[in-house]
């Protein structure tokens, strides 16, 4: 079995972001990207398939600008066995992007496609769904465990009451959570086997993909500064201000 | 915890000792910046996830003994387990011997990361990595078979067991003794205090390089020969599993570095204890030397990161503690500024940086220069790297440790009360970084060194050749409007130093014991002329950097401009505030006082 995993290139998660002055958008110039942290997950999990015997071939793919491979390598380095860089200038919107990873699945013929539930940029939490929509293959989203057997993956899923169990046929499209495991990191040895694995280039236009967006950005602002609070005298006051200020309880 | 910002480490690695270029080298060909990168993103991922956490624990939960066997934080397990699977251990070994064969220089760049996390944690892979060069230098074939990979993979870690308690600085005097017996190794006996990591359970075996002498050996350092003495050796089968009579006779309780277990060690209690000869007979201390320019960079090292850590730190608390407003403010209900708006704090602020940052690239450079001496393609470059290594060795180890030291009283100074208390790392860094002074050789026996022998060793080849270097960044310096004035003032110090090193000469030819009774204020004063050096470097660097162009704009972090700027500020802030010190040192050493060594114990 090949298992894809898209992973996207973001802005680091200790970065503290920066909306750009003119509104347009936030500031990623001179700022660190790295991997979004849930791809890591996923990037993980497929290489534990792989160490399990239950997969033979992990590909990275990336959509977005050329320093993308920069993030397919930090994949290649933690162990997947090739990449794929879906060069593009575009913004990148979810659609765009499912319909470029639903021809590249529709090439490679993996028996999983691995996703982090959301990117932390954006933090659209769609890509999955429409991807798994699109090629008609099941889905389960935000996987905190997962075992495959017999052509089925059994999957947790963390939803608002709990966990919820699944069983679903393969191939299938699954979104992984924060708790499904802790992502290794890039040892030397496989930073150095990394670089002679081989990153395959190509267009949206290659897999006959239109990306142009199809959202306008009207504004981007930072949140509203929070108000500095009031020191109370007695829990009487506190739930007085609760019930009457606030009217939360 | 705040690491090195990736600027500073693409800085020093690329813009100022362009350590790409060693990619060209076959050694280094299959390296590149994207490795480098990688290697310098993990380094940071395991230092902030694993080593940072547990700095503080083990300062307050310090190596203990139960049941006879020591103690130490799980979190230290996990964290140096990570480093050696990571790789870090093998940085710069061999391709045959599991390494990655990468640049010296950017090992060290990696290693800092770890040292500026958890200083004591990475004491341990420290000492593992230097014994195992040693043992790499001059062991056998059998003793590199059954234990470099083992050390280098952090299977099997390393101590230095030099120092006794009658014999510290003056390691002529040991006492330990190695026996031949007849078996082809030596039954060793003696008492070593203060070996660092010299029994835990945080590797499976542990070698110690132990200086002994033969029965015959002539007296003196001439005298001191080098064994392997494992924790365990093996059985008939080659497995460790023998005890070998090393026993812990006790612990040392220390002000700081407490992560790193300190232990008064026992050879041969019971007659048991059986060691290898390593190189030559009575060439120990020899052997030991040749590995003491990278231990002492690494003490330096040390140094470095502790108080690039409590700058961070300082610099973080300045932005945020409003206290007091500007000088001349008129309004007392008018809001507070941030401390960092005061010129004063400004000045401790910047005298870290120039301290701290002058340090670090000092560091790297001396580190580059070790791969230059290793892998350069003829042989003059070899041997000139080799010779500046001998003069900037003590001058690094102990220039760094005084003033990194500083710079973490700064940091405290900076949190003012809070600043005293252990609410807040600052004080850890001060009690940690207050060891590099002391071990390695202390900071006064590295002034001696510098002075009695590498300015003047080779008729001052190693000194001539700092001149050179040293000019030819001063000549690059006066095609600088902005810096010219700065390389006028830096050849002027050259020239005091020359002179200076003339007399002391001199007079250590007519009496060894008067020219060398100032040494400490020579070192200091070579520092400062060796630091002045790097900052023109820098600000040489951040000129092309500005040059280039693409600079952005202004901002609070991530500018590209403020961080060339910050770069020519805190060179000016060397030059003016620092540098002028040396007139006051040449002065004194020229004129051979004596204050100091004709004043009798007596009158003290
Ligand atoms: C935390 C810690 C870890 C250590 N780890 C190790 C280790 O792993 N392995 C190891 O072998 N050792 C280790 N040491 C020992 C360390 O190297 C010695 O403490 C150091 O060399 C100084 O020796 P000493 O303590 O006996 O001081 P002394 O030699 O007694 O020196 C005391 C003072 O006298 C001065 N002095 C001594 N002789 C002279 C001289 N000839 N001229 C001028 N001044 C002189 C010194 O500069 C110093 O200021 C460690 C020490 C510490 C504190
Ligand atoms: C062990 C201990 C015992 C103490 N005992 C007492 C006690 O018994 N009674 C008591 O009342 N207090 C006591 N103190 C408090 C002590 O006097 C304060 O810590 C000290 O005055 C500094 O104030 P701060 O800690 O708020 O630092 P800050 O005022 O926040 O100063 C932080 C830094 O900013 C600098 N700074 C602040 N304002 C300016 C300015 N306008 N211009 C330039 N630089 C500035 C300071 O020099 C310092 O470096 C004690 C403190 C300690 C640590």
């Amino acid at each position: 079995m090949k298992i894809l995993v898209p992973v996207k290139r973001v802005v680091d998660y200790n970065v503290k972001i920066r909306v750009k002055a003119d509104g347009t958008g936030v500031e990623t110039q001179n700022v660190k990207m790295s991997m979004n942290p849930f791809d890591e997950i996923a990037v993980e999990q497929a290489i534990r398939l792989k160490e399990a015997g239950l997969a033979e071939e992990i590909i990275a793919v990336s959509l977005g600008v050329t320093q993308s491979q920069e993030t397919i390598r930090t994949a290649l380095a933690m162990g997947a066995d090739r990449g794929i860089l879906v060069e593009t200038d575009e913004a990148l919107e979810p659609l765009g992007v499912a319909k470029c990873l639903q021809k590249i699945a529709e090439k490679e013929g993996p028996g999983l496609i691995l996703m982090g539930k959301q990117a932390i940029d954006d933090d659209a939490n769609q890509t999955p769904q429409m991807l798994s929509a699109l090629l008609g293959w099941a889905q389960a989203t935000y996987v905190s465990k997962l075992e495959i057997a017999d052509g089925k993956a059994k999957v947790k899923r963390e939803i608002d009451g709990g966990l919820e169990n699944l069983e679903i046929a393969l191939p299938a499209v699954l979104s992984v959570d924060l708790r499904l495991n802790e992502p290794r990191y890039a040892s030397l040895p496989n930073i150095m086997k990394a670089k002679k694995k081989p990153i395959d280039t190509m267009s949206p236009a290659d897999l006959g993909v239109d990306v142009s967006p199809r959202l306008v950005t009207l504004k981007v602002t930072e949140p509203p500064k929070r108000a500095g609070g009031v020191k109370v005298e007695s829990v009487a006051e506190l739930v007085d201000k609760l019930r009457n200020e606030a009217k939360v309880i | 915890m705040r690491l090195t910002g990736e600027r500073e480490l693409g800085f020093v690695l690329y813009e100022l000792l362009d350590v790409e270029a060693l990619c060209a080298r076959e050694r280094f060909q299959e390296h590149g910046r994207e490795t480098f990168d990688a290697a310098l993103e993990t380094a940071r991922q395991i230092a902030g996830d694993l080593f940072a956490p547990c700095n503080r624990a083990a300062d307050e939960d310090e190596p203990r003994i139960e049941n006879g066997r020591i103690v130490t934080l799980p979190a230290y397990q996990a964290a140096l387990d990570a480093f050696f699977e990571a790789g870090f251990g093998a940085a710069h070994v061999d391709a045959e011997l599991g390494g990655l064969q990468m640049p010296w220089t950017v090992a060290q760049a990696c290693f800092s990361q770890f040292l500026m996390a958890n200083v004591a944690a990475t004491s341990y892979p420290m000492l593992t990595i230097g014994a195992a060069n040693m043992l790499a230098a001059f062991g056998t074939e059998a003793q590199k078979a059954d234990h470099l990979e083992a050390m280098y993979a952090g299977r099997t870690y390393g101590t230095m067991a030099l120092t006794e308690p009658q014999a510290g600085s003056s390691l002529a005097d040991i006492r330990t003794r190695a026996e031949p017996t007849g078996e082809g190794d030596y039954r060793i006996k003696g008492t070593k205090i203060f070996i660092s990591g010299g029994e835990h359970e945080l590797s499976g075996n542990i070698v110690h390089m132990v200086l002994a002498r033969l029965p015959d050996a002539p007296p003196g350092v001439k005298g001191i020969s080098m064994f392997l003495v494992p924790r365990y050796r093996p059985d008939g089968e080659g497995r460790p599993v023998i005890d070998n009579d090393v026993a812990l006779a006790g612990l040392i309780h220390k002000m700081g570095w407490r992560g790193t277990v300190s232990t008064m060690l026992n050879f041969g209690e019971k007659g048991e204890c059986r060691g290898t000869l390593v190189g030559a007979a009575n060439r120990g201390l020899a052997h030991m030397f040749h590995m003491m320019n990278e231990a002492r960079i690494g003490v330096a090292m040390c140094a470095t990161m502790l108080g690039a850590a409590g700058y961070n730190a300082s610099l973080d608390y300045a932005r945020e503690r409003p206290q007091g407003r500007p000088a001349g403010a008129k309004d007392p209900t008018s809001a507070p500024v941030p401390i960092v708006a005061h010129a004063d704090v400004r000045r401790m602020l910047l005298a870290q940086k120039s301290y701290v940052e002058g340090a670090f690239a000092l560091g790297l450079a001396c580190a580059r220069l070790v791969d230059e001496q290793a892998t350069a393609a003829d042989e003059t470059a070899r041997r000139e790297a080799g010779l500046l290594l001998e003069i900037l060795t003590p001058v690094m180890k102990a220039w760094s440790s005084d003033w990194c030291l500083e710079a973490n009283r700064l940091a405290i100074q900076i949190h003012g009360g809070y600043g005293y208390t252990r609410e807040y790392p600052v004080e850890q860094h001060y009690r940690d970084n207050r060891l590099n002074p002391i071990h390695e050789g202390t900071n006064g026996i590295q002034a001696i060194d510098l002075l009695g022998r590498k300015a003047v060793m080779q008729d001052g080849a190693a000194l001539a050749l700092l001149r050179r270097e040293i000019m030819r960044t001063v000549e690059a310096g006066r095609g600088s409007t902005a810096l010219a004035d700065y390389a006028e003032a830096l050849a002027k110090a050259l020239d005091r130093l020359d002179r200076v090193t003339a007399t002391l000469a001199a007079h250590m030819a007519e009496d060894a014991e008067a020219g060398l009774a100032n040494a400490s204020v020579y070192l200091a004063m070579t520092g400062h002329t060796v630091i002045a050096w790097i900052w023109l470097r820098q600000a040489l660097a951040a000129e092309r950097g500005l040059a280039a162009g693409d600079v952005g704009v202004s901002e609070e972090d991530g500018g590209a401009r403020d961080f060339y700027e910050g770069k020519l500020a805190s060179c000016r802030y060397f030059f003016r505030w620092e540098l002028p010190a040396t007139v006051t040192q040449a002065a004194l050493l020229e004129s051979r006082d004596d204050t100091c060594l004709a004043v009798r114990p007596e009158q003290l």
